[in-house]
């Protein structure tokens, strides 16, 4: 037998990565200092490229120009009516769909079959349908957003645990105030993180949409500045979306905060 | 607070999960303003039989009925406390009151003081405002009695409520259980599978089988609840005879693969 001596080794490390916020912000300045730097001393060609400086430049000549609010707007409207729509038709059919049988095979059957369809594909069909004016960009977007929403309602109201809402039938409380206290408050967390995937799906469809037949808007414009090789502009409205995203991702992290403190 | 004078009569209830018959001709009497407790060993169908006694769970035979007068200030004449307390995460203490309290007749501006009242009887007073994640399991429990509390029931049916604690936090809420129980004069229906709770809260133990669930044995305790004593020899004594009666059935039901006599 083997004789054991000495102390006890440590054993437990590794295994638990941590945040460190300001690695975060100081990846991002570095990667783009490393950039101008790469473009200033010709470590690679700006032909193709560009630089944050060159970026930065050219955004400050459309917000001065009022190019950059034009298509900004134009985006923004599309995005919120689009998603809005989507939705609270979304919304609306999950929850029929999760909370009475005649709906559930039906309208999970549509569902299902529906929700693989890209829904860029769909977009000559909507400007047939809703013509080539904003009917059809908003359409796309809502269509995208509502089968993902609808999926994510039925996933939170199914994970409702059937205790709770046995408990409220046990005090005798009604089918309006099990839905409204017990029902959708158990499904929005799953709701709310299921917004985040709508939001980027709306973003994606919103630049094709615009690709596909628009005069303004950030797609409209990304596509115009690529046909015209003018790198600096077509990256400045990467930029802008990007932008966009974070900023729905940060209101969404504010509003699960907000709304999901009990967890 | 008037004693409850309702009595919960169960006459050959009999139910069957799919091919797994869960219990089998159950009588139950529930004397008014008493506490039954329903002993026999894990599985044997006592939350089952909670379920019908309160009307959660069609029984496949026999029926459950309530005769006599709820008291005046009842709300909710049947009502639950659950094994795992069943809170609302997204409510605080107060909330998980109040929410058995809003669709009831009791006017809005009454809530207030009653959700303090029950929460002080709990011992809650101080938790108010807290979240159910950061109570633990006993204070959850507490919870769970407090909201039982305030509809002011004339049948309270417990599933369990402290099977899920330590045995020192168990200690504790059986005593003021016992004597919120005893004061609320209800007509309790209390399941356990704990020979000390029954024997320190029965007035009348009905013993079951192992599933099938059949009333084994019935036990009456005349001494009122209310300064019982866990060491009083008396009440060992019944814990022994509970025992022997459950012993055998509880070592089978412990081998038992669920389901596999199904
Ligand atoms: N909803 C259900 N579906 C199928 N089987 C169930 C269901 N509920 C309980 N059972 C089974 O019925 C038996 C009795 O359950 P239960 O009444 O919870 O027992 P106890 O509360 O005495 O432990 C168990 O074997 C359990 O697995
Ligand atoms: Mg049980």
């Amino acid at each position: 037998m083997p004789t054991l001596e000495g102390m006890v080794p440590f054993r437990a490390r590794g295994f638990a990565p941590r945040d460190i916020p300001a690695a975060s912000v100081g990846t991002l300045i570095g990667l783009l200092a490393l950039w101008q730097a790469a473009a200033s001393f010709g470590w690679i060609s700006t032909a193709f490229t560009s630089d944050p400086f060159s970026i930065g430049r050219a955004l400050w000549i459309l917000a001065r120009s009022g190019q950059l609010w034009v298509n900004l707007w134009a985006s923004l409207q599309r995005l919120a009516i689009g998603w809005v729509v989507g939705t609270v038709a979304g919304l609306a059919l999950g929850l029929v769909v999760g909370l009475f049988t005649v709906a559930r095979s039906p309208g999970m059957a549509v569902v299902s079959a529906l929700f693989p369809v890209p829904k860029i594909a769909l977009v000559p069909l909507f400007i047939i349908w809703f013509g080539i004016g904003e009917g059809s960009k908003v359409a796309t977007l809502a269509f995208g957003v509502f089968f993902p929403t609808v999926i994510n309602v039925v996933a939170g109201i199914d994970g409702v645990p059937r205790s709770l809402i046995r408990m409220g039938q046990a005090f005798n409380m009604s089918w309006r105030s099990i839905v409204l206290k017990i029902v959708l408050p158990g499904a929005l967390p799953v709701i709310l993180s299921g917004f985040r995937i709508t939001t980027s799906t709306a973003i994606i469809l919103l630049v094709a949409a615009e690709m596909i037949g628009a005069e303004k808007g950030i797609g409209a414009f990304v596509l115009e500045a690529g046909n015209l090789y003018d790198i600096d502009n077509l990256l400045a409205g990467l930029v802008l979306l990007s932008v966009i995203g974070l900023v729905v991702s940060w209101v969404l992290g504010r509003l699960e905060r907000a709304l999901l403190a009990w967890r | 607070m008037s004693a409850s004078a309702v009595r919960l009569t169960a006459r050959g209830v009999t139910h069957a999960f799919h091919a797994l018959t869960v219990l089998e001709g159950v009588d139950l009497d529930a004397a008014p303003g008493e506490v039954t407790v329903v002993i026999g060993p894990s599985g044997c169908g006592k939350s089952t039989l909670l379920g019908i006694l309160g009307g959660l769970l069609a029984p496949a035979a026999g029926e459950v009925r309530l005769a006599g007068a709820a008291g005046g200030e009842c709300l909710n004449p049947i009502t639950y406390v659950f094994q795992d307390a069943s809170l609302l995460p997204w409510r605080s203490v107060a909330g998980n009151v109040s929410l058995v309290l809003e669709d009831t007749p009791l006017p809005a501006s009454e809530r207030p003081a009653r959700i303090a009242e029950v929460l002080a009887q709990t011992k809650l007073s101080d938790f108010a405002a807290a979240w159910p994640k950061q109570l633990s399991g006993g204070m959850r429990q507490r919870v769970g009695i407090a909201r039982a509390l305030a509809v002011r029931p004339a049948v309270l049916l417990m599933d369990e409520p402290l099977s899920a604690l330590d045995a020192q936090s168990r200690a504790l809420l059986l005593d003021d259980f016992a004597a919120l129980i005893a004061r609320a004069s209800v007509t309790c229906v209390y399941v356990t599978h704990n020979l000390a709770e029954a024997a320190l809260l029965g007035q009348t133990i009905v013993v079951l089988s192992r599933r099938p669930g059949k009333v084994r044995a019935v036990r009456r305790i005349e001494q009122p609840i209310e300064g019982r004593h866990p060491e009083d020899p008396r009440l060992l004594e019944v814990q022994a005879e509970l025992w022997e009666l459950i012993r055998d059935d509880a070592a089978k039901a412990e081998r038992e693969i669920a389901g596999a006599d199904a």
